[in-house]
């Protein structure tokens, strides 16, 4: 079988030694020879001197799914020698530093082991200890040039623009390259099987992560106000969020800022801030993960109820608790969704890659505005932090922002007088007013208990009008939230459910099912509250799976809940180990059931 | 019930303000605290101060927390919007407003429990990150909602209604403000009209975070013999460290400065605060100073009152954060949206 860009393979090394440079030099490097490509980083929750690992993917068909199997492993970490020898498929191989002599739990008849002294290549060549560590990362890069055949041109054109402007550190990666390629060049057999060949498969796309994605999102939705607590995953969406902002957003006459950006003392203070600046009128966020939305939830119930807009970014990561805060999961959607006490119920936005987390942020803002009311970005960290190949982000200029039902002071002139939450349209959003606008349309912000006209009470009918027209105003919302995507086909026997991050590897996992006769219909859902339509599907489809990536079937739960249809007639695919969901994985779950159900 | 409106009378001979407008015009509706509370004379106090400052009422938002002094930003200024938060929250949420809309003029009122048990982080950061506001915290020693526990801010010794002594001690919010890097710190008594409506006046003029603790009796559950914070107590016990003026940027100052003893800070704004006169050479402009005469009277069992602490000229969240002088609120989103152009050059970098 041809495996001409299509495999993958991984780099196990020890987080803090600089491997992420040169993962990500291959990776663009693929990407430029036209060829699709991903990458996953797992890695751990500490600074320096832990396990880490690396897989690039390389797909001629573009699946950006975590690949289903490593056909080279390239082990830097001893530590990890026999997790990393385990992991690569019958008949791969594995690359590994002999500059020591090969330990015995690199041992496997199936594999052919490589082995390549690059420490001892690097401490000849070079002359200082940070050096032979760093370049270590980029001597492997340059056999895996060799033995993969990545155009060094490309490589090279890299590292111009990574280190062009310091001529000596160029010359010690040009030398580090040449090493490590040299060496693979005089000693194996290259390229090796499985190896890449220049396509045109990548123009009009781009690599990016979620995270800058969702900052970007909000620059463009007009945000002003930033609010976060640093959280991993999270953090460097805020990171981002301001980088766009000193590039776009600094005004040109004063050299001041047309943004804001706090970093508060804790999630609650975040949140705190940026429901008071959505109240005061400027779109505002917080972004964070899990821990962080625990510690939201009063204030969530806040906004929810006195009704006033607010983003929330939630980069998911393992819980419960601390979890573990660098591994991805999907297992905030119950916190989300029904977050704070009372009866409360929000808008929640499932991106599926980085591009479509740009869309969906920007319509977060808009659905905020619109329902007055908290919306959530539920991405994870497989989204955020990892690079996926997406289609290049556009922009409509024609587009502006909807920011809902704001009375100015020109039109508070002309209504007789202004009750914050009396429902004119029937569609149960109420008019609001901004603080600074005049007396008329002065109102107190109650969190307690309030009637139509905003002023406190105690009584049962007044109290329930209110949270009625809160129900109506979500049943409103579930008609103009994103509809889910369907992939359907003709004669399709069983359907197929699944959210976020899981779509890359479902859409995989359809295509092979067909190759195995199962034929498949695909409904991703993009957001909460659920729409008619998905009610449909499932009712259509006797036999459905709902695949998310949490042990409790939340996903399926809320379906049931909030749909009627009954739990047990869908059967959940679940994947909570914290690592990116594979196709495999998906299959194989399938299919086991299928058969199961046919004994 | 939080809010009763009150019968629209009419009093055409009520004097008016620069704006036109009467002191009734400041007001709220009812109050439902007991009758005597501290904080009714509180809010008659920020009443006073608004509409002598000519503020309209329009231009300023009413922040809170949860409890009983919380309640009172609906006794006041009916044509403000006010904002009833969660209990110690209120410094967050008044710092987002403020990072949004900055030409607001935003009133904070707290208590004891809102701002030093729940709400302590809160307001630290606050002070830290200098949020302009006026931050008023109502401060009665004890629970009044929940009916008499100890707050934070009850003194080691004092009783409880039921006689029980507290035993933890005290955090006293000017020391803690004062140790944070408050540009204006100041405590006052709610029984004592004159010397608090002043120090509101030129804490709204502040260019920054002004703290007021402001001692404010609870007649329901704390104003007992034995409590370091009924009226009896706060009157025998009041120390003023400094006694002070506001004068507005547009009155002219009449008497001249010719009081050696006489110190006077000009705002930020132009106007100026003079004190008439300070305890033993008190000097409120000298941090340190502040916080050792504080902690003394403190340790004596004296309520030091007055301005105590004012620094102009300092920084506020948005001059600390470059942001620009129009509020954001006011931005148009084609300024904010970078548009089609800067995103297609964008892209290139993902590449």
């Amino acid at each position: 079988m041809s495996q001409i860009n299509d495999f993958a393979f991984k780099m196990g090394t020890v987080n803090g030694t600089g491997s992420a440079s040169a993962n990500s030099i291959l990776m663009q490097a693929i990407f430029r020879m036209g060829i699709p490509v991903t990458g996953k980083n797992i890695f751990p929750s500490n600074i320096q001197g832990l396990p880490t690992w690396y897989e690039i993917r390389v797909s001629k068909d573009g699946y950006t799914a975590r690949p289903p199997e490593i056909d080279l492993m390239v082990a830097i970490n001893p530590a990890t020698y026999k997790k990393d020898v385990a992991c690569v498929r019958p008949g791969g191989y594995l690359m590994y530093d002999s500059s020591w002599p090969m330990p015995e739990e690199l041992q496997r008849d199936d594999i052919t082991i490589l082995g390549v002294p690059f420490g001892t290549m690097c401490v000849e060549t070079f002359e200082r200890d940070r050096d032979r560590t760093l370049l270590r990362n980029i001597a492997y890069a340059g056999a895996l040039a060799a033995l993969l055949e990545i155009d060094m041109d490309v490589v090279h054109e890299m590292l111009n623009e990574k280190f062009g402007k310091k001529k000596a550190l160029l010359d010690l990666n040009f030398t580090a390259i040449r090493l490590g390629y040299d060496y693979a060049k005089a000693n194996f057999e290259c390229p090796l099987p499985f190896h890449l060949k220049r396509m045109d498969e990548t123009s009009g796309h781009i690599l990016m992560d979620g995270n800058t994605a969702c900052g970007l999102g909000a620059v463009f939705a007009g945000a002003t106000v930033g609010a976060w607590y640093p959280i991993t995953p999270s953090t460097s969406l805020m990171e981002a969020f301001k980088a766009f902002c000193e590039e776009y957003r600094v005004d040109k006459a004063t050299g001041l800022n047309n943004y804001c950006i706090i970093q508060a003392e804790d999630e609650l203070s975040a949140a705190g801030i940026a429901i008071g600046a959505n109240w005061a009128g400027a779109r505002a966020f917080t972004n964070t993960s899990g821990p962080g939305i625990s510690l939201m939830q009063e204030f969530i119930g806040l906004a929810y109820f006195t009704e006033i807009p607010c983003v929330f970014f939630d980069v998911q990561r393992v819980g419960p608790a601390t979890g573990m805060p660098t591994r991805t999961q999907q297992g905030d959607l119950f916190s989300l969704a029904y977050a704070s006490h009372g009866d409360t119920k929000h808008i929640v936005l499932f991106p599926a890659n980085p591009e479509d987390a740009f869309y969906l942020s920007i319509t977060a803002f808009d659905l905020a505005d619109r329902f007055q009311t908290p919306v959530f970005v539920a991405t994870d960290l497989d989204i955020g932090m990892n690079d996926w190949m997406v289609k290049r982000l556009q922009w409509d200029d024609t587009r502006t922002w909807d920011r809902g039902k704001v009375l100015n002071a020109e039109e508070l002139e002309k209504v007789k007088s202004f009750s914050r939450y009396l429902d004119v349209d029937g569609d149960g959003i109420a008019a609001r007013t901004l603080p600074g606008v005049g007396a008329k349309g002065a109102y107190f912000v109650r969190g307690s208990g309030h009637n139509k006209h905003g002023a406190y009470t105690e009584d049962s009918a007044e109290y329930q009008e209110v949270l009625d027209r809160l129900a109506l105003k979500f049943h409103t919302a579930a008609s103009v939230v994103p509809a889910p995507e369907f992939f359907v086909q003709p004669d399709a026997e069983i359907g197929i459910v699944s959210i976020g991050g899981c779509h890359a590897a479902v859409l995989e996992a359809v295509d092979r099912l067909k190759d195995q006769g199962i034929v498949a219909d695909y409904m991703r859902i993009k957001a909460f509250p659920f729409c008619d339509d998905v009610q449909e599907f499932l009712v259509k489809h006797p036999v459905t799976f709902v695949v998310e990536q949490n042990r409790d079937a939340q996903l399926r739960a809320m379906l049931a809940i909030e749909t009627g249809v009954a739990r047990d007639r869908m059967t959940a695919v679940l994947d909570y180990g914290g690592e990116p969901l594979t196709a495999r994985g998906v299959v194989s779950a399938v299919t086991t059931h299928l058969q199961g159900a046919m004994v | 019930m939080t809010s009763i409106a009150k019968p629209p009378v009419r009093h055409p001979g009520l004097p008016k303000n620069a704006l036109g407008l009467t002191k009734r015009d400041y007001e709220g509706a009812m109050s439902t605290l007991c009758a005597g509370c501290g904080h009714d004379s509180v809010t008659a106090a920020l009443v006073q101060a608004f509409w002598e400052s000519d503020c309209p009422p329009h231009r300023a938002a009413k922040m809170s927390g949860i409890g009983c002094s919380s309640k009172t930003t609906a006794y006041f200024m009916k044509h403000s919007h006010g904002f009833n938060s969660v209990h110690g929250r209120m410094p967050s949420v008044t710092s987002g407003a403020n990072a949004a809309n900055r030409d607001l003029m935003y009133i904070g009122i707290s208590g004891d429990g809102d701002s030093l048990s729940i709400g302590l982080g809160q307001m630290s950061h606050a002070i830290r990150r200098n949020v302009r506001m006026l931050y008023m915290l109502e401060n009665n020693g004890v629970y009044g909602l929940t009916k008499g526990q100890f707050s934070a801010a009850s003194d080691i010794g004092s009783t409880s209604k039921k006689g029980e002594a507290n035993v933890q001690p005290p955090i006293d919010p000017c020391l803690l403000a004062l140790t944070l890097g408050a540009t204006f710190v100041a405590r006052s008594f709610s029984g004592d009209k004159d010397q608090l409506v002043p120090i509101i006046k030129a804490g709204l003029a502040h260019n920054g975070f002004a703290l007021i603790d402001v001692i404010s009796p609870c007649v329901s559950f704390n104003d007992h013999e034995g409590s370091t914070k009924s009226y009896k107590y706060t009157r025998a016990h009041e120390v003023e460290l400094t006694s002070s003026d506001f004068v507005p940027l547009r009155r002219e100052i009449t008497t001249p400065n010719a009081d050696t003893e006489m110190t006077a800070v000009t705002m930020h704004d132009g106007s100026t605060v003079r004190f008439r006169k300070t305890h033993e050479g008190y000097d409120p402009t000298n941090r340190e100073q502040a916080w050792l005469h504080v902690r003394e009277c403190q340790k004596r069992g004296e309520v030091a009152t007055g301005i105590l602490y004012i620094e102009e000229g300092g920084k506020d969240m948005h001059a600390l954060a470059k942001t620009v002088e129009t509020p954001l609120v006011d931005l148009p989103y084609s300024v904010l949206c970078p548009g089609s152009k800067a995103l297609d050059a964008l892209m290139e970098e993902y590449r």
